[in-house]
């Protein structure tokens, strides 16, 4: 069982990476780059036969994401990279 | 006044942290390894500065979740005082013995100067040495010391006395809500703070304005006895 757990910052808590890689952008010609937000992402193999789904959003809560200022997806059966 | 500083793999602050608890206290703190699963009879300990596991996923993340956090946070919850500076005050916001999140600072800098202290309550037992209001001379070294909390907990922090420090006379390092420098528990015996109060305690340091701290600490600690 594959899953992607994308990590990203909660809307109205400041991302000053974000700013930085869009100014960025903007000193490379991207001239219409109006926000950038940037986040992480985790490919996670799971053994068949867990609850995955509970399993995932478990490690989401008490590890992959700090839940104060950040939100948490998962997608499952991603086969991608 | 017996003390435990808990080492993991990327702390480099612990050597001054001992030797500031040594001046203030006449004796050498235990050094506990993360991966240990019980600590010594102790009236503080100490999570130190440095690098935990090289910050990898958020600050402090990885040091939380160690072996040896379990029992800091039982020694927490039974009263006993606890002290993070820097990486030390990052792991006590992850593993939720402090409300909030050390983000990254908001110049994207790392930052390594001195700044100014505004000790904002002295009715705790680690600032009770200090005059109500006085400002502190004081280094900080972090990436990561942008305190965040939504509204609610910031004025929640504030209506309890439960802000220690806050960055005074314009020194905000960090973009930290509200200026705060440090924070206390709800109980008011776990204390986070980023700057490095171990580093202002010898006169080769240029001043002693962190000795108070500790000897606030030390002080409890033969009461105690």
């Amino acid at each position: 069982m594959r899953a992607r757990v994308f990590v990203t910052l909660k809307s109205g808590v400041l991302d000053p990476q974000g700013q930085a890689i869009q100014g960025a952008l903007g000193a490379l010609g991207f001239a219409g780059v109006q926000s950038v937000r940037q986040g992480k992402v985790f490919d996670i193999e799971l053994a068949d036969g867990a609850d995955a789904e509970t399993e995932l959003k478990a490690m989401c809560e008490k590890l992959l994401a700090n839940t104060v200022i950040e939100n948490y997806r998962v997608e499952f059966g991603s086969d991608r990279g | 006044m017996r003390s435990a500083i808990i080492l993991f793999p990327g702390t480099n602050r612990e050597r001054d942290m001992a030797a500031a608890l040594k001046r203030a206290s006449g004796r050498d703190p235990a050094i506990v390894w993360h991966a240990e699963t019980t600590l010594p009879a102790v009236d503080l300990i100490v999570l130190p500065g440095g690098f935990s596991f090289g910050d990898y996923l958020r600050a402090g993340a990885i040091a939380a979740r160690s072996p040896v956090m379990a029992e800091v946070v039982k020694r927490a919850n039974e009263g006993v005082l606890v002290l993070g500076v820097c990486n030390g005050f990052q792991s006590l916001c992850e593993v939720g013995l402090l409300p909030g999140v050390l983000m990254r600072n908001a110049s994207l800098k790392f930052v390594c100067r001195e700044v100014k202290l505004e000790i904002a309550n002295t009715q705790t037992p680690f600032t009770h040495a200090y005059r109500p209001r006085q400002i502190i001379r004081c280094p900080v070294a972090h990436h990561d010391g942008n305190y965040f909390a939504d509204e609610a907990t910031l004025d929640r922090l504030e209506g309890e006395g439960r802000i220690a420090f806050r960055y005074a006379e314009g020194t905000n390092p960090n973009g930290s809500r509200r200026d705060i420098a440090g924070i206390l528990s709800e109980r008011g015996n776990v204390l986070g703070m980023m700057p490095h109060p171990e580093d202002m305690t010898d006169e080769a340091h240029g001043a002693l304005d962190g000795l108070g701290l500790f000897r606030s600490i030390a002080g409890i600690g033969e009461m105690a006895a």
